[in-house]
C-alpha cells in the first residue's frame, strides 16, 4: 500500500457515522428537542411521572416566593417611576424560571444569579429592602447577607458566568458536596465567555447548572436573531453537557428539570444545562420602551401563559388555594413589600465617605493621599459626616 | 547559595508557596505536563498533583474568570497567561471581575490571585509576543502591578504576589528569564509590594526603570559614572502599582535631575505618571526638564529591526547627557 492510499484509508475511517445535514431551505435541524412540562397552560398536570411529590405546606411556599417576586417587582416599577428607584430589569412573567432553580437548592449551594433574578434572590434570603437599596444606588445593598451563599450579579452581560464555573472548579477541589447554580439569558448566550465557561465546567466535570433564562428579547433583537438555533438546550451537545429544555413558565417542570440537574452535579457527574422557554413580560430595564419593537399580540399571548395564574389553577385543584386565600395571600405579601420599602426609605442614607474603603484591603499609600484630597472635597461642600468615614 | 536564573527562580517560589499553603493552585495552558511553554511550572505537576496544576483549555478570558471564582471560594490560583499580549483576551474578567470584586462585594470575596504573564521584547518572536502593556493594568483600580528585573526580587515578589489579599498582576521581562544568574538565598524571601530599589546611590541625577530594562539601565549608569562623570543615582521601581512616589520624590529632590525608562509606549505611560507626581512633589528642586526613552507609540516591530525599537544603554546614555547640560 502507498504512503498515499494508506492516508486516504485513515481519512476514510475518521469519517464521522452521523452526518449533520441542511434542509433544502439551508437550515440545520437541530431544533428538535422536546420542551418538558408538569403543568399546562391551564395548569392541568400533563406529566404524572415528573410532578414532584411535595407536601402541600411546600407547594403554598412556593407560591408564595412568585407571588413576592412579582409585587416586588411591580412596587419597584412604580417607585421607579415616582423617582424613588434607579433604572432596574423586572423579572415579570419569569416568576416560575426563578423559583423553580432556587427551589432545589441547599442553602450552602452557591448562586450566582443574573440582574433580573430579584425573585430568586429573595427566596435565597435577601431581605427586600437590601435589595431596593441595591437598585435604588446604594452600595451597602451589594452587602451579601450572612449565611447567604450568593455571588453578585454582573451588569456587563454573561461576566458572572465564568466566575460561577470557578467556584465550581473550587468545590470539585476540595471534594465539597456543594453545587453552583448560575443563570442568564438568551443574550448572554452570544457571549464568548458563555461558551468558554460551559467547555470548562464539562473538562472539568464541574458541579455547575448553567440556567439559560430564555425569555425571548434581549432589550430589541428577538431571539431569531440573537441565535443560529434558537434552541439553546442543543448547545449541550457540542460541549457535552448534558441538556434539557423545559417550560420555564411551569414552575413544576422547573423543579422537576432543576432537582435533576442538581442531583447530578451533586454526585460528581459534573455541569448541566437547563433552557427555561419563558417570556419577559415587561420591560428590558426602566429605561426600555418595548412598543418600539415588539407588537402587543405576542405579549397578549404570553399574558394567556402567566406562570403565577397556571400555579394557582393547580394549587385550587388540589384544594389548596381558593379564590379568597388568593385574595388574602396576596395582601399579605403586599404589605410585606410596604414594609420593606419602609425599612429601605429609614435605611437610605447615603455614605459619600466610604468609596475608597472597600478597593483594597489596606489603602496603598497613593491611594490614601487622593482621599485625603476627597475628603477636603467634602469638607468644602459641607457634606455631612456618615458612614464609616 | 544556588545561582538561579529568573525562570529557576519563579519556579522555586511557586513550589514554596504551593508547600507552604495548600490554597495556592497553578492554572494555565501548558503548565502541567509542560511544565509551561518557558518551564516556569516544571516539576510542579509531579510534587502537587492535577488538582492544584490544572492544565486549562485554550481560553485566556475562562482562565482569569475561573481563577476569579475559585479565589472567591477561598482557593489562592496563580494563573499563567502565556504571553502578555493574550492577557487582551482576559481584559473583560480582569476588569470586570478580578479587579472590582473586592469591591463589588464589601470584603466579602477578596480576590486573592495573580496573573502571572512575560511580557516584554527582545527575544525574536513573532506578532503579539512582545508588547509591554503594563500601564492598562496600572490604570484598573483595585489591582496591583508588579514587574521583577532579575531572578532574586522575582523570586521574592512572586512570593509576596501570591500572599497578598489583593488581585496582583505579574509581569514577568522574559528578555531576563535565562540572561543571567544570580545567587538566591536557601530560605523562603519576601519583598514587600509597592517598594521601590535604589540600585546604585547617586548625587547627579535619578535614573529610574523596571522589569527588562534595568539591564541597558544599569549599563548606561556604569558608562555615565566611568566614562563622562555623571554620578546617576538608579532607582527600580518593581512595583508600577501601588507606585513608591516617596522614594522617587526623595531621590529627584537630591539629584534635581531625572529619566526614566520603559519598553512600552510613551502616551500615557508609566513615565508619564512618574513625571506627573515629581512635577507634583518635586517641582521645586528640579533643574531640567525630566526627560523619557521609552518605547514608541507605534505597534511593537517584527523581530529584525526589534533591537533598534527597544531603548538601549546608548539611547539612554545620550538622554541622561542632554538633561545634564541644562543649568
Amino acid at each position: 500500500m502507498s504512503p498515499r492510499s494508506a492516508t486516504s484509508a485513515a481519512a476514510a475511517s475518521r469519517t464521522p457515522p452521523v452526518r449533520i445535514e441542511s434542509r433544502a431551505d439551508g437550515s440545520i435541524d437541530l431544533g428538535s428537542i422536546e420542551v418538558i412540562r408538569v403543568l399546562d397552560e391551564q395548569g392541568e398536570v400533563v406529566n404524572s411521572d415528573l410532578e414532584p411529590n411535595l407536601p402541600e405546606s411546600e407547594l403554598l411556599r412556593i407560591y408564595r416566593g412568585m407571588v413576592r417576586s412579582r409585587r416586588l417587582d411591580l412596587r419597584m416599577l412604580a417607585m421607579q417611576r415616582q423617582g424613588e428607584m434607579g433604572t432596574f430589569a423586572p423579572g415579570l412573567g419569569q416568576e416560575a424560571t426563578q423559583i423553580g432553580q432556587v427551589y432545589p437548592m441547599t442553602s450552602r449551594d452557591w448562586y450566582a444569579p443574573s440582574y433580573r433574578s430579584i425573585g430568586a434572590q429573595v427566596w435565597r434570603g435577601w431581605s427586600m429592602d437590601q435589595l431596593l437599596l441595591l437598585w435604588a444606588g446604594y452600595f451597602e445593598g451589594f452587602g451579601i447577607p450572612e449565611g447567604v451563599n450568593d455571588l453578585p450579579f454582573s451588569i456587563v452581560i454573561g461576566a458572572h458566568v465564568p466566575v460561577a464555573t470557578g467556584v465550581a472548579m473550587g468545590i470539585r477541589n476540595r471534594k465539597d458536596d456543594s453545587v453552583v447554580v448560575t443563570n442568564f439569558g438568551d443574550g448572554a448566550s452570544s457571549q464568548g465567555i458563555v461558551a468558554e465557561s460551559f467547555n470548562f465546567a464539562a473538562v472539568y466535570k464541574a458541579p455547575i447548572i448553567f440556567i439559560v433564562e430564555s425569555n425571548g428579547w434581549a432589550i430589541s433583537t428577538p431571539i431569531e436573531r440573537q441565535c443560529g438555533n434558537p434552541v439553546l438546550a442543543a448547545r449541550g451537545v457540542g460541549f457535552g453537557l448534558p441538556a434539557v429544555r423545559v417550560d420555564g413558565n411551569d414552575v413544576l417542570g422547573m423543579i422537576a428539570a432543576c432537582s435533576c440537574a442538581i442531583d447530578h452535579a451533586r454526585r460528581g457527574a459534573g455541569p448541566y444545562l437547563v433552557e427555561a422557554v419563558t417570556y419577559r413580560m415587561s420591560l428590558h430595564t426602566t429605561a426600555d420602551d418595548p412598543k418600539v419593537y415588539r407588537k402587543e399580540e405576542e405579549v397578549k399571548a404570553w399574558e394567556g401563559k402567566c406562570p403565577i395564574r397556571r400555579f394557582e389553577n393547580y394549587l385550587k385543584a388540589r384544594d389548596l388555594l381558593d379564590d379568597e386565600a388568593i385574595a388574602r395571600l396576596g395582601e399579605e405579601i403586599e404589605q410585606e413589600v410596604l414594609a420593606a420599602r419602609e425599612t429601605f426609605r429609614q435605611r437610605a442614607i447615603a455614605r459619600p465617605k466610604e468609596i475608597f474603603d472597600f478597593v483594597y484591603e489596606q489603602l496603598p499609600a497613593d491611594l490614601q493621599g487622593q482621599k485625603a484630597e476627597y475628603m477636603e472635597r467634602l469638607k468644602r461642600k459641607g457634606v455631612e459626616e456618615r458612614g464609616t468615614g | 547559595m544556588p545561582q538561579l536564573t529568573m525562570v529557576e527562580a519563579l519556579n522555586l517560589a511557586l513550589g514554596e508557596s504551593m508547600a507552604a499553603d495548600d490554597r495556592v493552585c497553578v492554572m494555565g495552558e501548558d503548565v502541567g505536563v509542560n511544565g509551561g511553554v518557558f518551564r516556569v511550572t516544571k516539576g510542579l505537576l509531579d510534587r502537587f498533583g492535577p488538582e492544584r496544576v490544572i492544565d486549562t483549555p485554550l481560553a485566556e478570558n475562562a482562565i482569569i474568570g475561573t481563577a476569579v471564582g475559585m479565589a472567591v471560594y477561598g482557593l489562592r490560583p496563580v494563573a499563567e497567561i502565556q504571553f502578555s499580549g493574550f492577557t487582551m483576551q482576559a481584559f473583560d474578567q480582569i476588569e470586570q471581575n478580578m479587579a472590582r470584586y473586592r469591591n463589588r462585594t464589601r470584603h466579602r470575596y477578596p480576590i486573592s490571585m495573580v496573573m502571572r504573564a512575560p511580557y516584554g521584547g527582545g527575544i525574536r518572536a513573532v506578532e503579539h509576543h512582545s508588547e509591554s502593556r503594563e500601564a492598562y493594568w496600572a490604570h484598573t483600580p483595585g489591582l496591583k502591578v508588579v514587574i521583577p528585573s532579575g531572578p532574586r526580587n522575582a523570586r521574592a515578589l512572586l512570593a509576596a504576589a501570591i500572599a497578598d489579599p489583593d488581585p496582583v498582576i505579574f509581569y514577568e521581562p522574559k528578555a531576563v528569564y535565562r540572561a543571567f544568574r544570580e545567587e538566591v538565598s536557601e530560605e523562603p524571601e519576601v519583598m514587600e509590594i509597592g517598594k521601590a530599589h535604589v540600585v546604585r546611590p547617586g548625587g547627579d541625577l535619578t535614573l529610574i526603570g523596571y522589569g527588562a530594562m534595568m539591564r541597558p539601565v544599569l549599563e548606561a549608569a556604569d558608562d555615565l559614572v566611568q566614562e563622562h562623570g555623571v554620578d546617576v543615582e538608579v532607582i527600580d521601581l518593581l512595583s508600577i502599582k501601588p507606585m513608591d512616589t516617596i522614594a522617587l520624590v526623595e531621590s529627584v529632590s537630591k539629584t534635581g535631575r531625572c529619566v526614566i525608562v520603559h519598553e512600552g509606549p510613551r502616551t500615557c505611560g508609566v513615565a508619564a505618571e512618574i513625571i506627573a507626581r515629581l512635577n507634583e512633589q518635586a517641582f521645586e528642586y528640579l533643574l531640567a526638564p525630566i526627560r523619557r526613552v521609552t518605547g514608541f507609540d507605534i505597534h511593537f516591530p517584527f523581530f529584525q529591526v526589534e533591537k533598534h525599537y527597544l531603548p538601549d544603554s546608548d539611547s539612554i546614555v545620550a538622554a541622561v547627557k542632554e538633561t545634564m547640560t541644562w543649568t
